[in-house]
C-alpha cells in the first residue's frame, strides 16, 4: 500500500485525535468528573495508527487496558467513546464497560482488556473465525511489555505458528509495567527475539516512527493475508502518562517525560517529515489540529451533558436469553 | 424399544449432528483427535476417554488438536466464538480450569454485558468432572459452582445419555458460553437415544421419580445415588421426589419451591465441595421462599471440605452414597420440632 496524500492527512488526523482525546481526559479526569480507572496512550499513537491504516471491518483487533487510541484507529466513534467513559447511556457500550472494555464488533473492535495478556488467545480466536470464514481477514492483538511476559501472550504465539493463523502480535514496549521497568521483568533483551522460538518473524520497531511501524506492519498484514502465519512485531514506545491517571510516577526521571516530548514526539516527527517532502502543507495540518480539537470539545460537552443509564439497565444484557 | 447407546456414544451423536447442521461447528481440544503430527494413525485417541472418536473422519479440521495450553485454545474458542463461529471446546478435567479460568470467566462471561449488549458468544467449553475413578485431587474434583457463581455462563450437567445428547445440542445452539460438564463415570451409561436430533431446554429440571414425603434434589451422577436411596425408601414407606436439575445456571427454581410446598421437606445431593455449592445454594432459596412450609430442617448431604482422596478406602467415604443419603431423608421424615 502507497500512502498517498489522502492517507497522510487520515494517519495524521487519527493520530491528532488520539492525542487530543487523552489530553483531554487527563484534564477532565483529574475534575473527578470522570470515574473509576483510566491508562492513557498518549505518545504511542504512531503504532496504533500506523497498524491499524492496513485495516478494515473485516478485520480484528484486541486491545488492553490502555486501549482508547486502538479503538479510535480501528474506527470506534469518537462521541460514543467519551460518553462510555463517563458511564453514559449513550456510551460504545451503554455505560456498562467503561475505559477498559469499550468494544464495537461491527468494527472489528473485539475489546480493551482489563487483564493484561487477555487478549493474544482471543486474537487467535478472531484468526481462525477468519480464516474459516473466508473473508481474508486478519486478528491483530495489541499487547503491552507487561503483556508480553504473560504466559497466555506465549501460549498464543505458539498456538498462532502451529495453526498459521493470520494473527500479528503487536507488543507496545513502552518500558514500564505499571511501576516496574520492562528491563528488570523480562528476560530478554528484545521481546521481537522470543519469535524465533515460536518460528515466526520478530521485528524491532521504533514505535514513535509512523512509517516505520507503517512499513512493518504491512509486510505483517501482507503475510498473514496470504496465509504464510503470524509476526510479532515489537515497537520501542514511551507513554506520557502515567500507568494509570493518578500515578505520581515517582519511578521516572524528572525530566523524562519532558525531554521525550521535546525530542521523540511521533506526531510532531510525522508532521515534520511530511511537511518537508512538500506532499503536505503545515497549513493543512493546522486545520486538522483545529477541526480534532472542537471534535473532542464536543465530545466532552455532549459525554456531560448525556444521561446516565436507566436504573433497568442493571440487570439487561447478561445473557441472550436466560 | 428404543436404540440404546451410552452417555459418550450419545455426546458423540449430538456433536456429529450439529457439525452436519452448522458448519460454523468446530471442535477444539487436547487429543480430540490425537495423534496429530506423529508418526502414527489420525484419529489415534478421539479425546482422551474417546468421545469425539470418528469426528475426524468425517469433518476433517473442522477438529482440531491443541496443545497442552488451555489458556490459548478456550480463549480461541472464545474469540472465534464472538467471531462469527460457534466452537465446542474440550476442557478434559475441569481442574484444568486454573489455567484458563481468565478466559472463561473475565472475558466470555462479561463480553456481552460489559460491550452493552453487543457481544453474542456461542461457545461450548465441554469439561469432565467428578470424583469416583481414583483420580485423585487434580482431577476429581466438581467446581460446576464456582462457573454457576459466574453471570453470564450458563452451566449444564446431563445425568443421562439421553439428556446429555439433548442438552448438548441445545448448548450447541445457544447464543450464550455454556459450561458442559460431563461425569466421568456415566460416559459408559447406557440409555435410550432417539437416533434424530433433539433439544432440551435449559432451565427445566427433570422430576425422575414423583412423592409427597420428601423432596430429593440432586444433578449429575449424584442424581442416581438418590433415586437408588429413593427405591429403598420406599420399601420403609418413604416417598421421595427426585428431581435433576440438568442445569445449575439458569435454575429450575419453580420445580423445587412447587415441589416442597406438596412435600414440606429438603434433601439436597450435591457431589461438590460442601461450601458455597449447589446444595448451600437452593438450601437457600428453599428457606428463604418456602420457610412457612418446611416441616423439618433442610438437610444437604456433600462431600466432606477436603480434597478428593487417592486411595479408594477413602475416596468412597468422599463421595455422597445411597445409605448417607437415606438416612438424610430419614432424619427429616422423623423430625420432631
Amino acid at each position: 500500500m502507497h500512502l498517498g496524500k489522502t492517507d497522510l492527512l487520515k494517519a495524521y488526523r487519527t493520530m491528532r485525535l488520539i492525542r487530543e482525546f487523552e489530553e483531554r481526559v487527563h484534564v477532565e479526569f483529574a475534575t473527578g468528573e470522570i470515574p473509576g480507572f483510566v491508562h492513557l496512550y498518549a505518545g504511542e499513537e504512531a503504532i496504533a495508527v500506523g497498524l491499524c491504516i492496513h485495516l478494515d471491518d473485516r478485520d480484528w483487533i484486541t486491545s488492553t487496558h490502555r486501549g482508547h487510541g486502538h479503538c479510535l484507529a480501528k474506527g470506534c466513534d469518537v462521541h460514543a467513546m467519551m460518553a462510555e467513559i463517563y458511564g453514559k447511556a449513550s456510551g460504545l457500550c451503554g455505560g456498562k464497560g467503561g475505559s477498559m472494555h469499550i468494544a464495537d464488533l461491527d468494527k472489528g473492535m473485539l475489546g480493551a482488556n482489563g487483564i493484561v495478556g487477555g487478549g493474544p488467545p482471543l486474537a487467535c480466536g478472531a484468526g481462525l473465525a477468519a480464516k474459516r470464514l473466508g473473508k481474508n481477514g486478519v486478528a491483530v492483538a495489541f499487547v503491552g511489555d507487561g503483556g508480553a511476559n504473560q504466559g497466555s501472550t506465549l501460549e498464543s504465539l505458539n498456538l498462532a505458528s502451529i495453526w498459521r493463523l493470520p494473527c500479528i502480535f503487536v507488543i507496545e514496549n513502552n518500558g514500564y509495567a505499571e511501576a516496574t521497568s520492562c528491563k528488570y521483568a523480562g528476560a530478554c533483551q528484545d521481546f521481537a527475539d522470543r519469535a524465533n522460538g515460536f518460528n515466526m518473524p520478530g521485528i524491532v520497531v521504533d514505535g514513535h516512527d509512523f512509517f516505520a511501524v507503517y512499513e512493518a506492519a504491512g509486510e505483517a498484514v501482507r503475510r498473514a493475508r496470504e496465509g504464510a502465519g503470524p509476526t510479532l512485531m515489537e515497537c520501542k514506545v514511551n507513554r506520557y502518562f502515567g500507568h494509570f491517571e493518578g500515578d505520581a510516577q515517582t519511578y521516572r526521571a524528572p525530566d523524562e517525560v519532558k525531554k521525550l516530548r521535546d525530542t521523540r514526539d511521533c506526531i510532531r516527527g510525522f508532521a515534520r517529515k511530511v511537511t518537508s517532502g512538500g506532499l503536505v502543507t503545515a497549513d493543512e495540518l493546522a486545520q486538522i489540529d483545529q477541526e480534532v480539537v472542537r471534535l473532542i470539545d464536543d465530545s466532552v460537552v455532549q459525554a456531560k451533558a448525556a444521561s446516565k443509564p436507566e436504573a433497568a439497565e442493571l440487570l439487561t444484557d447478561v445473557y441472550v436469553t436466560y | 424399544m428404543e436404540r440404546r447407546i451410552t452417555f459418550r456414544q450419545a455426546i458423540n451423536e449430538a456433536l456429529t449432528q450439529e457439525m452436519e447442521r452448522d458448519k460454523r461447528v468446530v471442535i477444539m481440544g487436547e487429543d480430540v483427535v490425537g495423534g496429530s503430527g506423529t508418526d502414527g494413525a489420525m484419529d489415534a485417541w478421539g479425546g482422551v476417554l474417546g468421545v469425539t472418536k470418528g469426528l475426524w473422519g468425517k469433518f476433517g479440521d473442522r477438529i482440531m488438536d491443541t496443545p497442552i495450553t488451555e489458556s490459548a485454545f478456550v480463549g480461541a474458542a472464545i474469540g472465534a466464538a464472538t467471531a462469527g463461529l460457534r466452537p465446542v471446546v474440550e476442557l478434559m478435567f475441569v481442574d484444568f480450569m486454573g489455567v484458563c479460568f481468565d478466559q472463561i470467566f473475565n472475558q466470555a462471561a462479561k463480553f456481552r454485558y460489559m460491550f452493552g449488549g453487543k457481544a453474542v458468544t456461542p461457545v461450548v467449553v465441554r469439561t469432565m468432572f467428578g470424583a469416583g475413578f481414583r483420580a485423585a485431587a487434580q482431577h476429581s474434583q466438581c467446581l460446576y459452582p464456582i462457573f454457576t457463581h459466574i453471570p453470564g455462563l450458563k452451566c449444564v450437567v446431563p445425568s443421562s445419555p439421553y439428556d446429555a445428547k439433548g442438552l448438548l445440542i441445545q448448548s450447541i445452539r445457544d447464543d450464550d458460553p455454556v459450561m458442559f460438564f460431563e461425569h466421568k463415570l456415566l460416559y459408559s451409561m447406557e440409555g435410550e437415544v432417539p437416533e434424530e436430533p433433539y433439544t432440551l431446554q435449559l432451565g427445566e429440571a427433570n422430576v425422575m421419580r414423583e412423592g409427597d414425603d420428601v423432596t430429593i434434589v440432586s444433578l449429575g451422577r449424584m442424581v442416581h445415588t438418590a433415586a437408588e436411596a429413593a427405591a429403598a425408601l420406599s420399601s420403609e414407606g418413604i416417598d421421595c421426589e427426585v428431581i435433576d436439575l440438568r442445569t445449575t445456571s439458569p435454575l429450575d427454581e419453580d420445580s423445587i419451591l412447587e415441589s416442597v410446598e406438596r412435600t414440606g421437606r429438603l434433601v439436597v445431593v450435591d457431589e461438590a465441595s460442601p461450601r458455597c455449592n449447589i446444595a448451600t445454594d437452593i438450601s437457600a432459596a428453599v428457606a428463604q421462599k418456602r420457610f412457612a412450609c418446611l416441616k423439618a430442617p433442610i438437610q444437604m448431604v456433600t462431600p466432606p471440605h477436603t480434597p478428593v482422596p487417592f486411595s479408594d478406602a477413602l475416596e468412597d467415604l468422599y463421595i455422597p452414597n445411597a445409605s448417607r443419603i437415606a438416612s438424610a431423608v430419614r432424619d427429616v421424615v422423623r423430625y420432631k420440632a
